[in-house]
C-alpha cells in the first residue's frame, strides 16, 4: 500500500542517490583525511538508510489517499505569487511587486472588492517608507526609482 | 556571588536606560502580536524581524529580538485559551484546559493564571540562567573540536529523541537539514559544493529563508484555503481576576512547571513543546481529581504555561555559554547575534560583559513588561484575530518576502524560502516535523569543521572521540538516547513521543 511514510522514504532515498551522483565531481578524500565530498556522501548514506527504513517500516502509516488536499488551489496560487515576487522584486521594485501580489491575492484569490483590494495593496506598498526610510532595511527600487 | 551581583547591577544600568527599555518594550509588543497570530510563531517572527534590527547596535538588537522571543511565548497562550488555536507549538497543551475554562466563563481567569505563571517562570528561570551560564562557559573553555563534535551530535540526537512522533522521521529530517547545510564553499578546501554556479550559494543556505519557508510560508500554504472562521471568546477586564481557590490550585503547578521547564530548556531539542507536555502529564499524575483534566483544570493551564516560559530562558544557557543552539529558535537567535558581530560562546561573558549582563537584565524587565501588557491589553490583542484570515495571510506573506529579502538583499534567499515553503507544506501533509531541518542547516558547517579539525589533531584517528572523557561521555549519552528511541520498535507500544504526537493533533489527552 502507498503510505505517507513510504512516499517520503522513497523521496529521501532518491535525494540521497542524487547527492551521491553529484558528489562524484568533488574529491572524496580518505577516512583519515576527509575531502569536501566526504561529509555530503556520509550524510547521503545516512539519509539513504533512514529513507529505506521508512519505506520498510511504513506499514502502520496512514495511506496517502487519506491525506486531504482540499486547499491545493489556494496553495498553488500563493506559491505562484511568491514565485512572481521573486522574479519581479529587483526588476519592478518592492512597491510595485508587493502591490501587484497583494492585489492579485485579495482580488483574484480571496474575491474581495476592487476598491478594498486596491487601497489595501497600495497602503501596504506605501509601508516602504517605514521599512526603507525609518528602519533602514535595504529594499529594491524599480524603474524611475519607484 | 558578589561578582554576579555586581555584573547584574551593570546589566540593570544598561537594561534600564531609556533606549534599551524602549527596544525591550517594542520587542515584547511585537512578540506578543506574533504569538497571537496563528501560524506566525516565534521562529518565523524573529526571522522576519531580524532585518528591522540592522540599523541598531548589537545590545539593542539582541534585547529586541529576545523580547520578540518571549513575547511570542506569552502571546501564544492567548489564542490557545480564547480560540483553541495554539499561537505557537508550545501552547498546544494550554489549548486543552485553557479553552475548556474559557467555555465555562473563566477565560479571564485562565489568561491571568497563564500570564502570572509565565511571569513567575520567566523571572525565576532568568535567575537560574544568570547563575548557570557563567560557570558553564568557564567549563566550556576546556572544549576542543572533539568535544564540540560530540556535543553537536548529541544535540541532534536529543532533538530527534525529544521530537513528537517517530524518532526515525526526526533523524531523517535532521540528516536532510545537515545535507542542506553542506551547500556552499567547503571551509577547509575552498571547493564549491552543490552551488551550480549560483554565487550567492557560496556562503551556504541561510537559516532565515529556511526557517521562514518551513514555518511561515508552509503554514500559509496549508491553512489559507481552510476558511472556517474560528470563534473568539472575548473576556472583559472584570473577569480577569481568578478566585482564591484558583490561585491556590495554580501555585504548586507554577512552581513545578518552572523547575521542569528550565531543566528541559537546557537540553537540546524542542524544549518548549516537550516542557509543556511533561508538565501537563506531571500535573495530571499529581492531581487529586485527574478526571478534571480536559474539562478546565487550573493546573492544566498553570503548569504547561509556566514550563514553556521557563524553557525559553533555559534554552539560552547552552546558546550563550557554549555557542551551541539547543533548538531551531536559539539557532535563529544565534544567527541574529552573529549578524550583529556577536559570537556567543565561552568568551562572550568575559569579552562583552555589557552585552551579556544587559541582555540578562533586560529579560527581567521584559517579563514585567509582558505581565503588564498581557493582562489589561488582552482585548486589544484579541481584536487582531477578528481580522479575517483572508486579509491577514497576504500581509504575513508580504512580510515573509520582505524579511527574507532584506537579510542579504538577495532574491536567491526568496527562492530558497519558496522552495522550503513547498517542502514544508509537503512534509506537513506527510506528517513530518520540520524543526530538525532548521537545526541541521545551522549545525552542519560547525559539525563538519569540528570533525575535520578533530581528525587533523589526531592524525586521522577516530579514537580521539572516545579517548577524551568529555566527548566520550557526550557520545555515550547520545547512544543511550538512540537506544531509548528505538525501544518502541521492540516493545510495539505507544511511548511518550507517540502520545505527544497524538495530543498535538488533538486526538487524545496525554
Amino acid at each position: 500500500m502507498l503510505t505517507t511514510d513510504r512516499v517520503a522514504g522513497g523521496a529521501l532515498v532518491l535525494l540521497a542517490l542524487v547527492v551521491f551522483w553529484e558528489s562524484r565531481r568533488l574529491p572524496l578524500g580518505s577516512l583519515r583525511n576527509p575531502g569536501p565530498a566526504y561529509m555530503p556522501v556520509a550524510l547521503a548514506a545516512v539519509l539513504l538508510c533512514f529513507g529505506a527504513l521508512l519505506v520498510v517500516l511504513a506499514g502502520k502509516a496512514p495511506a496517502l489517499s487519506t491525506v486531504s488536499w482540499t486547499e491545493w488551489r489556494h496553495a498553488v496560487a500563493i506559491f505562484g505569487v511568491c514565485a512572481f515576487a521573486a522574479l519581479a522584486l529587483e526588476r519592478l521594485g518592492f512597491r510595485t511587486t508587493v502591490a501587484l501580489s497583494l492585489a492579485f491575492l485579495l482580488l483574484g484569490v480571496e474575491r474581495r472588492g476592487l476598491i478594498f483590494s486596491t487601497v489595501f495593496a497600495i497602503a501596504f506598498a506605501a509601508a516602504f517608507l517605514l521599512f526603507d526610510t525609518f528602519l533602514r532595511m535595504p529594499l529594491p527600487r524599480g524603474p524611475f526609482g519607484i | 556571588m558578589d561578582d554576579t551581583l555586581q555584573n547584574l547591577a551593570l546589566g540593570f544600568s544598561i537594561a534600564l536606560s531609556p533606549a534599551i527599555l524602549w527596544y525591550a518594550f517594542v520587542g515584547c509588543v511585537v512578540g506578543t502580536l506574533v504569538g497571537v497570530l496563528p501560524g506566525v510563531g516565534p521562529l518565523a517572527g524573529i526571522s522576519l524581524l531580524l532585518p528591522a534590527t540592522f540599523g541598531l547596535d548589537a545590545t539593542r538588537a539582541i534585547v529586541m529580538l529576545a523580547g520578540i522571543y518571549y513575547g511570542a511565548m506569552y502571546g501564544g497562550s492567548t489564542t490557545s485559551i480564547l480560540m483553541r488555536i495554539p499561537g505557537e507549538a508550545a501552547s498546544v497543551m494550554t489549548c486543552i484546559d485553557g479553552y475548556a475554562m474559557a467555555r465555562k466563563g473563566r477565560a479571564g481567569a485562565a489568561l491571568a493564571i497563564a500570564a502570572v505563571g509565565s511571569y513567575v517562570a520567566g523571572t525565576v528561570s532568568v535567575v537560574a540562567l544568570m547563575l548557570l551560564a557563567p560557570p558553564l562557559a568557564s567549563f566550556a573553555l576546556r572544549f576542543g573540536p572533539p568535544e564540540y563534535f560530540a556535543l553537536l551530535l548529541l544535540g541532534l540526537f536529543v532533538l530527534a529523541y525529544m521530537s513528537s512522533g517517530s524518532m526515525l522521521k526526526a533523524l531523517a529530517m535532521a540528516a536532510l537539514g545537515l545535507l542542506l547545510g553542506m551547500i556552499g564553499i567547503d571551509q577547509m578546501t575552498g571547493y564549491f559544493r552543490f552551488a551550480y554556479g549560483v554565487v550567492e550559494l557560496g556562503d551556504g543556505i541561510g537559516v532565515v529563508p529556511v526557517a521562514v519557508g518551513l514555518f511561515g510560508l508552509a503554514e500559509i500554504l496549508a491553512t489559507a484555503g481552510l476558511a472556517v472562521p474560528p470563534q473568539v471568546i472575548k473576556p472583559t477586564l472584570r473577569e480577569l481576576l481568578p478566585t482564591r481557590q484558583e490561585w491556590r490550585e495554580s501555585a504548586a503547578p507554577i512552581g513545578r512547571g518552572t523547575v521542569l521547564g528550565f531543566l528541559i530548556g537546557i537540553v537540546p531539542g524542542s524544549a518548549h513543546i516537550i516542557s509543556s507536555f511533561v508538565s501537563y502529564a506531571v500535573e495530571r499524575k499529581l492531581a487529586k481529581r485527574p478526571q478534571e483534566f480536559g474539562q478546565g483544570a487550573v493546573a492544566g493551564v498553570a503548569g504547561p504555561e509556566s514550563a514553556n516560559n521557563a524553557a525559553t530562558s533555559g534554552a539560552f544557557v547552552p546558546m550563550l555559554a557554549l555557542g551551541v543552539p539547543s533548538g531551531p529558535i536559539p539557532a535563529v537567535m544565534l544567527a541574529a547575534m552573529m549578524v550583529h558581530g556577536v559570537s556567543p560562546g565561552p568568551l562572550l561573558i568575559k569579552q562583552q560583559p555589557e552585552l551579556f549582563w544587559g541582555f540578562i537584565a533586560s529579560m527581567y524587565v521584559g517579563n514585567v513588561v509582558l505581565l503588564i501588557l498581557n493582562l489589561p491589553l488582552v482585548g486589544v490583542f484579541v481584536n487582531l484575530l477578528r481580522v479575517p484570515y483572508a486579509i491577514l495571510y497576504p500581509s504575513v506573506l508580504a512580510f515573509c518576502i520582505l524579511g527574507v529579502y532584506a537579510v542579504n538583499g538577495s532574491v536567491v534567499d526568496v527562492w530558497i524560502m519558496l522552495l522550503m515553503g513547498g517542502l514544508g507544506y509537503l512534509l506537513r501533509k506527510l506528517d513530518f516535523e520540520t524543526a530538525p531541518i532548521v537545526l541541521g542547516v545551522v549545525l552542519a558547517p560547525m559539525l563538519e569543521m569540528a570533525l575535520r579539525q578533530s581528525l587533523a589533531m589526531s592524525d586521522g584517528q577516530y579514537s580521539i572521540f572516545v579517548a577524551r572523557p568529555i566527548s566520550a561521555t557526550l557520545l555515550g549519552v547520545g547512544l543511550i538516547l538512540i537506544a531509548l528511541g528505538l525501544q518502541p520498535l521492540v516493545t510495539r507500544g505507544l511511548d511518550w513521543r507517540a502520545r505527544l504526537a497524538l495530543a498535538e493533533k488533538g486526538d487524545e489527552h496525554p
